[in-house]
């Protein structure tokens, strides 16, 4: 099995609250797997671990097969340096719930800043990706806005292509609609349903349900720090077994 | 159902307020102003000192040097404390506790004293150097505009510090988590996406601070360094035009406070780029709200 993403008896500390307990999660390449639950349950928390935005306490996280945030020695791990670990980072994209575009920079510069700052290609052929990205999400004619200037909506299909245009092995998407209105959820899930259906690996922490069933191959359930139950939508939407799962469901629909 | 308007839209003449408490009001200090004019013009001032030596070249040489001393003392006063805040909210304890040292000492003593103290370290040290490198007579290089830059300079970075400080916490933290999600390293997502955001809450504040600083320059005047009130000493310690010479530095000092102030305004302009507040933003109706709002 050629997993991409591996946790492996993840646990997760705020404090002496346990909010993530003995994880064990895969996802394949080109996989597409919905993490669903009712709030606090470590869903976020666990996408912000593989990311390295949040530290672990016990187990582990790899991305293609590289520990997430040490280097391996045999049964000894050693933590990585800062610039290391940036580094591991880039290989997952990831998008957050609140967009965070960067204010001062235009639409353009906040997609350019990863490839050419950090990863020193060629500005030139940079923007050149970043207009096609652009293109991609249905932005070509916002690349000189700023950010303040453009609807939720607009700023999330953008912080979506800034994150691919690092090129990364994986997409994360943290509550990607959580904070839009109603009526700019889909034009976003519309570029998430593209991105999936073109073979992007996603793991994607949401409450929309829908999106779950239509694109998801997996769907994982957590509660109060565990994955409680992993299927495939149809188990897990259209006939939970789990008592816990079932009355989530039937409370979201 | 009755007709329940009161009358055609026409028909109605706006009386505006007489506002007589505020005609009264500037009538007084019109006054009061006229009689303080009045007084100074009356009083024992030869107006004619003033005008001689507003531009006398000992008293432009003092205001150019009030200038650089600002300016000098500035630079190292930003410099430092953006280094001791970014030290500050590191992970490293040990430059955290340097940080908050520097800040403690610093801001614990008056300038005056520290001025002084940098100007006499000849008493403590009487040669620095690096052992076998070199070595030099302390009072050779505490030159008054030394130990004036030094003094000033590392005091106010003690001060800046803070305001970067504030700064840096007002920007939300999501800013650093997406610039790390792009790879950034965290001194990078500092030095690149979080401090010229900050620069919008830093620059008031360092603004008022540099105006400060041209007055605090005064200070170098007991240390022998010629800055403008020192000039004007010189002058009336030779003529006894006490006040007209102090005249004379107060209109220097509030020329070049009004230029720093104009100053001020265009560079807050360029800072606040992508916050609608200047520029190609100024149609969009303020952006950050409309974000808040979309939450």
């Amino acid at each position: 099995m050629d997993a991409l993403i591996v946790a492996h008896g993840l646990q997760k500390y705020f404090g002496t609250f346990h909010v993530l307990q003995d994880i064990d999660f895969s996802i394949r390449k080109g996989e597409v797997v919905c993490i669903i639950g009712p709030s606090g349950s470590g869903k976020s928390t666990f996408l912000r671990c593989i990311n390295q935005l949040e530290s672990i306490e016990g187990g582990y996280v790899s991305v293609d097969g590289e520990i997430a945030g040490y280097r391996r020695d045999g049964n000894h791990l050693y933590p990585l340096s800062d610039r290391e670990v940036a580094r591991q980072r880039q290989s997952v994209g990831m998008v957050f719930q609140r967009f965070h575009l960067f204010p001062h920079r235009t639409v353009l510069e906040n997609i350019i800043e990863g490839p050419v700052g950090v990863q020193r290609r060629p500005k030139q052929q940079c923007a050149e990706e970043a207009r096609a990205l652009l293109k991609r999400v249905g932005l070509a004619h916002k690349a000189d806005a700023y950010p303040g200037e453009l609807s939720g909506g607009q700023q999330q299909r953008v912080a979506i292509a800034r994150a691919l245009a690092m090129k990364p092995k994986a997409m994360l998407f943290d509550e990607p609609t959580s904070a839009l209105d109603p009526e700019l959820v889909g034009e976003v899930l519309g570029v998430m349903k593209e991105l999936a259906a073109t073979g992007t690996t996603m793991i994607v922490v949401t409450h929309e349900l829908g999106f779950c069933r239509e694109v998801a191959d997996r769907v994982v359930f957590m509660d109060a720090g565990r994955i409680i139950e992993t299927g495939t939508p149809a188990e897990i939407l259209e006939n939970p077994t789990n008592p816990r799962v079932k009355s989530f469901i039937s409370a979201v629909l | 159902m009755s007709d329940t308007r009161l009358a055609d839209p026409g028909q109605f003449v706006v009386v505006p307020r007489r506002k007589i408490g505020t005609k009264i009001l500037a009538l007084v200090f019109i006054t009061m102003l006229i009689l303080l004019v009045r007084a100074f013009w009356l009083g024992d001032i030869a107006w004619s000192y003033v005008g001689e030596n507003l531009f006398s070249k000992a008293v432009m040489a003092g205001v150019v040097n009030t200038i650089i001393m600002t300016f000098c003392a500035m630079a190292l006063g930003i410099l430092l404390g953006v280094l001791a805040a970014v030290m500050r909210m590191s992970d490293n304890p040990v430059l955290r506790s340097v940080s908050v040292g520097y800040i403690w000492l610093f801001r614990g003593t008056p300038a005056l004293l520290q001025l002084l103290l940098w100007f006499n370290l000849a008493l403590i040290f009487p040669t620095i150097g690096i052992p076998g490198l070199f070595s030099l007579r302390t009072v050779d290089v505490m030159t008054p505009f030394v130990a004036a830059f030094l003094g000033l300079g590392i005091q106010q970075g003690a001060y800046t510090a803070e305001v970067v400080r504030a700064g840096i916490l007002s920007i939300d933290k999501g800013q650093t988590e997406a610039a790390l999600s792009i790879g950034m390293t965290k001194l990078r997502s500092t030095l690149k996406i979080v401090l010229p955001q900050a620069m919008r809450v830093i620059v008031p504040p360092i603004g008022n601070e540099t105006i400060g600083m041209v007055k605090l320059t005064s200070l170098a005047s007991v240390i022998q360094y010629s800055e403008v009130l020192r000039s004007v000493e010189d002058i009336y310690y030779v003529n006894s035009r006490v006040i007209e010479l102090l005249i004379v530095a107060a209109m220097w000092y509030m020329a070049v406070v009004t230029v720093l102030s104009i100053a001020q305004m265009y560079i807050e302009r360029y800072f606040s780029k992508g916050w609608g507040a200047s520029g190609r933003n100024e149609t969009a109706p303020a952006p950050q709200t409309t974000v808040e709002e979309a939450v």
